[in-house]
């Protein structure tokens, strides 16, 4: 091919890049494989993977995805298409993304969304760039972010904005309730502030006061963004219809859409917004129109604020989405519409309700927090949780998630998940396990010494 | 031939500039410049209350095929801003120069506005584009 385009070697390829600006060798990189070579190595690691019974949520979810809807998601003509660059001749791939928006309207109760963004945490930057743009009346460049909020989603505001001049401020949680309270607000002072960020269910599955809180922000002239799970928008008031006026904004993480745990990614990110922030919405948006004959077409539309027009003003440097996963999320809700939706967030829900119960029955182990849950609980321990869960993987078993890492007030402490994948005889297995393990270590240590 | 009222100063930008004579000036665009954008379908006002420089990009206006920057010809503060063209952007097409105006500044240095150019000096501009 070097022959071909009349290039001596791959190098001079490169010259315009200064060789003051090069790293020189990438020695990290390990050599070329064969194709045998990878397929041999990556069944390795998927092995190393292993198939444990899985109690762990956290913000990625083992839901059921009817085998359909990766059937038809790899289907060549949906597999291959990125984000349509000559759009409009793209008529297919245009509609499925103007179906997931308006299905995500339809979960969220806004006006408009997006045709997706990367993954929950970074839709939720979006949404706070998105609303200090947006909120004239304050002009305030403060976000409060409760530390019920994921921590990872934190992590990633933080990360995107804070070379902004955004100041995000930490709300606490409630030590009994584990939900953001009211009364934590007013400890904040009268300064004012552009929005306030409201995970439901928060990070520790507690369901938090969304209409009070959302009205308390309007009453201060802020903005509400809701970071919302799309499985438990089918059973919970949507953050359109929180309090007065709803959220202003809604975001979060559609992985549990059909979308494989896949060690992490790739995931999709949604973003919906009321009609008066529309133009403050970055990513593409897709709009359904009439062509010249009148017969109906999809087309990309308000692209004034993408960045291929409006460059260094654009809303957002994302102009892009995760087209293969929104596909495989528009099928999956298609597939079970919103009562087969419902049935999964009730069962999720009476899943997890059951779990906390059953490993309650464990002396030493007890709920940390006394309000309502979605489909996860956080659990105290009797020891610490890092080895609880080391031993419990040795009966494969994925235990959940080890509070303490990020909390340090709260360890040791486990967050605990049992979706609708978990049976009757997995719920045992669990508690049987943990009840084993914690016995174990109860034990006291055995007086005779090995003579050695 | 675009229409250029006699009775206002211009900037190289497209926008016209008219003195209230009460230290404030209002601001809009030339009918010039909406004709090359084209039928408006949104204009981004300032918030009243915000300090502008004389050059500094402070509205909007997106129309189907462009989105363009509007600056303050000169500086001071946004005292009054267009409401009606958020219900109606397409004003600044019907009418540039009178309801389709978009916002008033209250001037700090009237001398600025004697770097505008006039209506004479706005139309050889026009044609040297041309």
């Amino acid at each position: 091919m070097l022959a071909a385009i009349g290039v001596g070697q791959v190098e001079d390829l490169f010259d315009e890049i200064p060789h003051s600006l090069r790293d020189g060798s990438l020695d990290s990189i390990p050599p070329a494989l064969s194709e045998m070579e990878v397929a041999r190595l990556m069944r390795d690691r998927a092995r190393a993977d292993g198939e444990p019974l899985c109690f762990l949520g956290g913000g990625a979810y083992e839901h059921h995805i009817p085998a359909a809807v990766w059937q038809l998601a790899t289907r060549g003509e949906l597999y291959s298409a990125y984000t349509p660059y000559q759009a409009e001749a793209s008529q297919g791939t245009l509609q499925i993304l103007y179906e997931f928006q308006s299905m995500m309207t339809a979960l969220t109760a806004m006006d408009v969304s997006n045709a997706s963004l990367y993954d929950g945490a970074s839709a939720l930057a979006e949404a706070v760039l998105m609303a200090v743009r947006a909120n004239r009346r304050t002009s305030s460049r403060r976000i409060l972010v409760p530390r019920a909020l994921h921590p990872a989603y934190r992590r990633t505001v933080h990360s995107i904005v804070h070379h902004q001049g955004i100041e995000l401020i930490d709300v606490p949680f409630d030590p009994t309730g584990g939900h953001t309270a009211l009364e934590a607000m007013g400890a904040l002072g009268e300064e004012p502030f552009a929005a306030l960020v409201l995970s439901q269910p928060n990070f520790f599955g507690v369901l938090e006061e969304a209409d009070i809180l959302t009205d308390w922000a309007h009453g201060r002239g802020a903005l509400v963004v809701g970071v919302v799970n799309p499985v438990a928008l089918a059973v919970l008031k949507p953050p359109g219809e929180w309090g007065t006026d709803g959220a202003d904004i809604a975001c979060g993480e559609g992985q549990p859409l059909g979308i494989p745990l896949s060690s992490g990614g790739p995931y999709l990110g949604f973003l919906c917004s009321q009609q008066a922030l529309v133009r403050q919405l970055p990513g593409r948006i897709v709009g359904r129109t009439l062509d010249l004959d009148g017969n109906p077409g999809f087309t990309l539309t308000l692209q004034a604020r993408e960045q291929h027009i409006r460059r260094s003003k654009a809303t957002s440097n994302i102009c892009t989405n995760q087209g293969l996963l929104v596909t495989a999320a528009a099928i999956h809700m298609a597939l079970l519409g919103a009562e087969g939706l419902a049935r999964v967030a009730a069962t999720c829900h009476a899943n997890t309700r059951q779990l906390s119960e059953m490993l309650c029955s464990i002396s030493g182990v007890e709920p940390l927090f006394d309000r309502p849950v979605f489909h996860e609980r956080a659990l105290r321990l009797p020891a610490p949780a890092a080895d609880i869960l080391r031993s419990l993987a040795a009966h494969n078993v994925l235990g959940g998630y080890d509070l303490g890492i990020d909390y340090p007030e709260l360890d040791p402490a486990l967050l605990v998940c049992a979706t609708e994948m978990r049976t009757q005889a997995d719920l045992e297995t669990y508690r049987s396990r943990l009840s084993r393990i914690i016995a174990t270590r109860a034990q006291p240590a055995c007086p005779v010494k090995p003579k050695i | 031939m675009s229409n250029v009222p006699d009775d206002l100063r211009y900037a190289k930008s497209h926008e016209w500039v008219r003195d209230n004579g009460d230290g404030t000036v209002t601001v809009g665009i030339t009918d010039h410049a909406q004709e090359a954008l084209g039928d408006l379908v949104y204009v981004e006002v300032p918030q009243v209350g915000k300090r502008v420089d004389a050059g500094e990009a402070c509205a909007v206006v997106e129309s189907v095929k462009a989105a363009s920057d509007i600056y303050s010809p000169v500086g001071g503060e946004i005292v009054e801003t267009n409401e009606t063209l958020g219900d109606a952007p397409e004003t600044v097409n019907e009418d540039a120069y009178g309801e389709g105006w978009i916002f008033k500044v209250r001037t700090d240095d009237e001398q600025e506005l004697d770097g505008l150019v006039d209506a004479d000096g706005y139309a050889r501009l026009l044609e040297d584009e041309e």
